[in-house]
């Protein structure tokens, strides 16, 4: 379970402190696919990237199973890490390696030997649909098939929690839908717990089952997704269900 | 021809290989000093993977410095230090103190500039997967840069060239001391024009040769790689 309780993020810019996010309190159950939904400059992005510390917050805990992060650092720090998987918008592939070294990078990191290595990567390989591929390089690969390899990559030392920062934003409808099925085919089967973040309404719908809306730094409204879409209570929401997307 | 080949062939063949000996050696040295310097300048900036402020200023600096002094003036004023490193002030081998001396500070720009080009969306991501410093380092922006490096490394190798044969005008030997000594003091220009077409060749050859083998090595570019080989 992921406990965010009063998380805020300051970033002091020229013009004084801007707050990314501000008093965040969200409850994320093991098994869950949790989506975070919200305009652009909202604060997304920040929220999802202090629960893997890529931003230290400002104010406020993160516990994951009881334990707050936010004031890991060194060894402790990578080793969270290691155990939460990352997949972001651009699919940020290493440009010179293989698809099965790019697989393989996590567990490298992570020091498994070149054997152990090798058998998880044709396992990550089946399970995201790219077995063929592993000898060639990104560049040969669609947008789509890239961010199945990214996939792969964030679920190669098993993890317990998947973040995914608009997973599906680069890419066209239909490649959208396959990539969520995917998501959805991994938190089924492999039992990860799953956040992620979009302004697409429509991929709440496919594959969330609880949902929280941000709107200026802050959450202004959270729960399961078919009460909230339901029965939504603030203007922004209803905005956001009326026009499909949050781009202004 | 055969004429002018009997009495300066071996002379022009063996300066040749003392300037390509020296630029050889002087841009090797200074990639092994200026690659840590340009992984120092990348990593150290003020949103790199290890923010050190002043460490990065000073490196800055200290690389500023050595790149504003024309190589010329920076050969004459290290002949003492020179005598006492090399044991000779001037001469074939002495001179590669001097020439590392002058190239390291612009490799090391060279090796920033290229590093810097490594995505930030890349590194972010080995960052995530908890990749320490030194991981990201060696498994990440060396790798992804190496292709920019090496067509770097062209550069300065020519780059060397010129001033290999800068110093042979001092005494230092090679190409540069053949074109002084005999196409200028003995008014040879026939001499002085077969150093030029040497180094002219010389230059073509480590230009196609750097682009070559960096396009070979850089698996960003599509059209070149066969199809998925396993
Ligand atoms: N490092 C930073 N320094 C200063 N301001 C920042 C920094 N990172 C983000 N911000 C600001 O914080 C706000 C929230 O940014 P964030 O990236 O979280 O938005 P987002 O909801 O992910 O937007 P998008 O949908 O465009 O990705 C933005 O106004 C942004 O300019
Ligand atoms: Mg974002």
């Amino acid at each position: 379970m992921i406990e965010i309780i009063n998380l805020s993020k300051f970033f002091s810019t020229e013009s004084g402190d801007f707050t990314a996010i501000n008093d965040i309190n969200l409850t994320i159950e093991d098994g869950d696919i949790y989506g975070i939904i919200g305009m652009s400059g909202a604060g997304k992005s920040t929220l999802i990237r202090c629960i893997n510390l890529l931003e230290k917050p400002s104010e406020g805990k993160i516990l994951i199973d009881g334990v707050d992060i936010t004031a890991l650092e060194g060894n402790g720090l990578l080793e969270l890490r290691r155990k939460i998987g990352m997949v972001f918008q651009k699919f940020n592939l290493l440009m010179q390696r293989t698809i099965r070294d790019n697989v393989a990078f996590p567990l490298e990191v992570a020091g498994v030997d070149k054997k152990q290595r090798l058998e998880r990567v044709d396992e990550l390989l089946d399970i995201v649909g790219l077995n063929s591929k592993a000898g060639s390089y990104p560049v040969q690969l669609s947008g789509g098939q890239q961010q199945r390899v990214s996939i792969a990559r964030a679920l190669a030392n098993n993890p317990a929690l998947l973040l995914c920062d608009e997973p599906t934003s680069a890419l066209d409808s239909l490649t959208t839908n396959s990539i969520l099925k995917l998501l959805k085919d991994i938190n089924h089967k492999l039992g990860v717990t799953i956040i992620i973040i979009t302004h697409e309404i429509s991929v709440v719908e496919k594959i969330c089952k609880k949902v929280a809306i941000i709107d200026e730094s802050r959450i202004i409204e959270k729960g399961l997704v078919k009460d909230v879409l339901k029965n939504p209570q603030k203007e922004m929401t209803k905005k956001l269900l009326e026009r499909g997307e949050l781009i202004e | 021809m055969s004429e002018f080949i009997a009495q300066y062939g071996s002379l022009l063949i063996e300066n040749t290989w003392i300037t390509i000996y020296q630029t050889t050696l002087s841009t090797l040295f200074a990639y092994i000093l200026g690659i840590p310097l340009g992984v120092l300048l990348v990593i150290s900036q003020p949103h790199g993977i290890w923010p050190h402020k002043s460490l990065n200023a000073c490196l800055g600096w200290v690389v500023n410095v050595g790149r504003s002094i024309p190589f010329i003036i920076l050969l004459v004023a290290l002949i003492p230090f020179t005598r006492f490193v090399m044991g000779s002030a001037i001469g074939p081998k002495a001179v590669i103190l001097p020439l590392v001396i002058a190239a390291t500070p612009f490799v090391a720009r060279m090796v920033e500039s290229a590093l810097m080009e490594v995505d930030a969306g890349v590194i972010e991501v080995a960052q995530s997967a908890g990749a320490s410093i030194r991981q990201i380092v060696w498994k990440v922006i060396l790798p992804e840069g190496l292709p920019s490096i090496v067509l770097g490394a062209s550069i300065t190798f020519i780059t060397l060239f010129g001033y290999a044969a800068m110093a042979g005008v001092i005494g230092a030997g090679g190409l540069g001391d053949v074109a002084v000594r005999y196409g200028h003091y003995k008014y040879q220009s026939d001499v002085m024009i077969a150093t030029i077409i040497i180094l002219i060749i010389l230059v073509q050859i480590i230009q196609v040769l750097g682009n070559g083998i960096s396009r070979k090595i850089d698996k960003r570019l599509k059209n070149k790689i066969g199809g998925g080989k396993n």
